[in-house]
């Protein structure tokens, strides 16, 4: 397998998203929403309650958490701890949620809008084997979905630190969670759907059944992988790391599986008819 | 001559459909061969087939030597196809999609622009495929199959949607190819574009081939005896035409129209003319043209089915 093919299949891809605005903007709005707005809408009120009912509320949602996690506010006030549980960890799920959708909606559409296009008769004439155009998908897939994760959890961290930081006497976020999260568990879990993702794109026969279909078989990834980022950031002990190191070797078989079914007549569109 | 391409008993299926069936036939290398046929007769999937983008159910197919289902990467690096309606990425530039092309194909950019100027294609490389027309599209497609300078070009119904200027400019790229030492395979259902280019014909119809050779060839095989129309400066030097060998009949009204036995004797015909003193103005073989053959062919095998 010769990578500059792979890398010459996402790069065309990752040129034609960035300069598809019906693509993109939607997919910024929403990461836009769950990794800036909620954030600090949530965290400024609940920041600036102080010692109000709503904040004794919040605080009796916090007491009712694990008391590893509400143990962990370096602080006494209950407004300023609701602040730092929901901000490490109630918000957590954003950090996967978002880069999923945004690289499952590249995946869905990655090898059947090559045959939609015309462009598969291209790609199935062309010397490129179908690993490299599989591994080229993959990598057009996850990118978008990475890129999401660093840009929008470094938004995050400056919303985080911004609202609530002052009254833990400075920046504290990201927590070592969180940086295990980004770089060790979420990466996986969106090889594993995008690798699942793509052979259903190979199959379908229309871009739209493709969306549908890959909604629902990303949704159990999506609350799996919600589970295990809650258990990661409250624990980030040896166990994360082999729940990390678990969801890796599943990406690596579903994708060398993946790529070792790929058909050129999946891109031709005739497979479907045999 | 040698075969670039060889069919032997191939058959594809699609489900119910025979795409095609026990086809065999052959292209020499250097030559054009034109696979003729109605829609649905077979090309495409023939030629992808050549390709080994589809992989055959039976029959034996190899290309330059090689075998596709076993060498089909080395196949596609050493053939060109133009598609029947040529796709690119649309939200891309020109520029964008021949150095996609070029990358893939092993080719730097310089080929990728000397592709592009040599079908006028190179000042639109800046601009989106998206906005286009249909022969600036079919240009670019021409441009991009010969990125990589291939042995082997496969052209399915290269004119398609085409103007009339278009299509010429097609049809003389396709000559000064062949005209280099490159196989051609031309698919496609309009006679008139393969008059005059094909040095050999393959028939298809409901996927596999009917007939197959040179024209002249399928010509004396399928049509009645060849007419040629004769003139000269001085007509009583055509006299003695009645008395030459391979002339079935002679009829004199203003030019002359010589029936023959075989197409084959003309150029002998015109020489003994020419060296029994006649000055020759007009030597036209009538009746011949691949439309009349066609259509006689396909009565034929009608008839021979039937």
């Amino acid at each position: 397998m010769r990578w500059s093919n792979v890398s010459a299949i996402a790069g065309v891809d990752l040129r034609r998203l960035f300069k598809s605005k019906d693509y993109w903007i939607p997919l910024v709005l929403l990461g836009s929403l769950f990794f800036v707005v909620i954030p600090v809408v949530a965290l400024s009120v609940v920041s600036a309650v102080g010692d109000t009912p709503l904040a004794d509320q919040v605080t009796s949602i916090v007491g009712n958490l694990p008391d590893s996690i509400g143990d962990s506010a370096p602080v006494d006030s209950p407004a300023a701890r609701a602040a730092y549980v929901i901000a490490v960890y109630m918000l957590a799920p954003i950090a996967i949620i978002v880069p999923l959708t945004i690289s499952v909606a590249v995946a869905s559409n990655a090898i059947v809008g090559e045959r939609e296009r015309g462009t598969g008769e291209f790609l199935a004439n062309s010397p490129l084997t179908t690993r490299e155009i599989y591994y080229g998908k993959l990598l057009a897939s996850l990118v978008p979905g990475f890129l999401a994760t660093i840009v929008g959890f470094t938004l995050y961290s400056l919303v985080v630190n911004l609202i609530v930081g002052p009254d833990m006497g400075g920046w504290f976020f990201p927590t070592s969670g969180w940086f295990l999260l980004i770089l060790w568990i979420i990466p996986p879990f969106i090889a594993v759907a995008i690798s699942i993702v793509l052979r259903m794109s190979a199959r379908m026969r229309s871009a739209a059944a493709a969306q549908q279909s890959s909604s629902l078989v990303t949704l159990p990834i999506i609350i799996l992988s919600y589970a295990v980022s809650a258990r990661v950031i409250s624990t980030p002990n040896a166990s994360a790391l082999l729940i990390g190191a678990v969801a890796w070797t599943v990406a690596i078989l579903l994708s060398v599986r993946g790529a070792g079914k790929l058909r050129r007549e999946r891109l031709l569109g005739v497979a479907s008819e045999t | 001559m040698e075969s670039a391409i060889r069919f032997g008993s191939v058959s594809k299926t699609f489900g119910s459909v025979r795409a095609v069936e026990s086809l065999s036939f052959h292209a020499p290398a250097g030559a054009v061969t034109v696979l003729l046929g109605p829609n649905g007769a077979g090309k495409t999937t023939t030629v992808r087939l050549t390709t080994g983008a589809l992989v055959a159910d039976r029959g034996d197919i190899e290309v330059l030597g090689l075998h596709p289902k076993v060498n089909g990467d080395e196949i596609r690096r050493r053939v060109g196809v133009v598609p029947p309606k040529p796709a690119f990425y649309d939200q891309l530039t020109g520029w964008d999609n021949l150095r996609f092309a070029a990358r893939i194909f092993g080719s730097n950019e310089i080929d990728a622009y000397a592709a592009a100027e040599r079908f006028s294609i190179e000042d639109a490389l800046l601009q989106e495929v998206g906005g286009f027309s249909t022969g600036m599209r079919t240009r670019l497609a021409l441009a991009r199959a010969v990125i990589h300078d291939p042995e082997v070009l496969l052209l399915d119904e290269p004119t398609a949607g085409l103007d009339p200027e278009s299509s010429r400019n097609v049809l003389a790229l396709i000559r000064e190819l062949a005209g280099r030492g490159r196989t051609i395979v031309l698919c496609t259902h309009l006679l008139h574009e393969a008059e005059g280019i094909a040095d050999q014909v393959v028939l298809m119809n409901r996927g596999h081939a009917q007939a197959s050779g040179a024209p002249a060839t399928l010509a004396s095989q399928y049509l009645a005896e060849p007419v040629v129309i004769l003139d000269a400066e001085d007509r009583t030097a055509l006299a003695s035409l009645d008395q030459a060998a391979g002339v079935l009949s002679v009829s004199r009204n203003g030019a002359v129209q010589v029936t023959l036995d075989d197409l084959n004797r003309l150029p002998d015909l015109v020489s003994g003319l020419v060296h029994d003193g006649a000055r020759l103005t007009r030597v036209e073989p009538v009746g011949t043209t691949l439309e009349e053959l066609y259509f006689e062919m396909q009565r034929t095998h009608r008839g021979e089915t039937s």
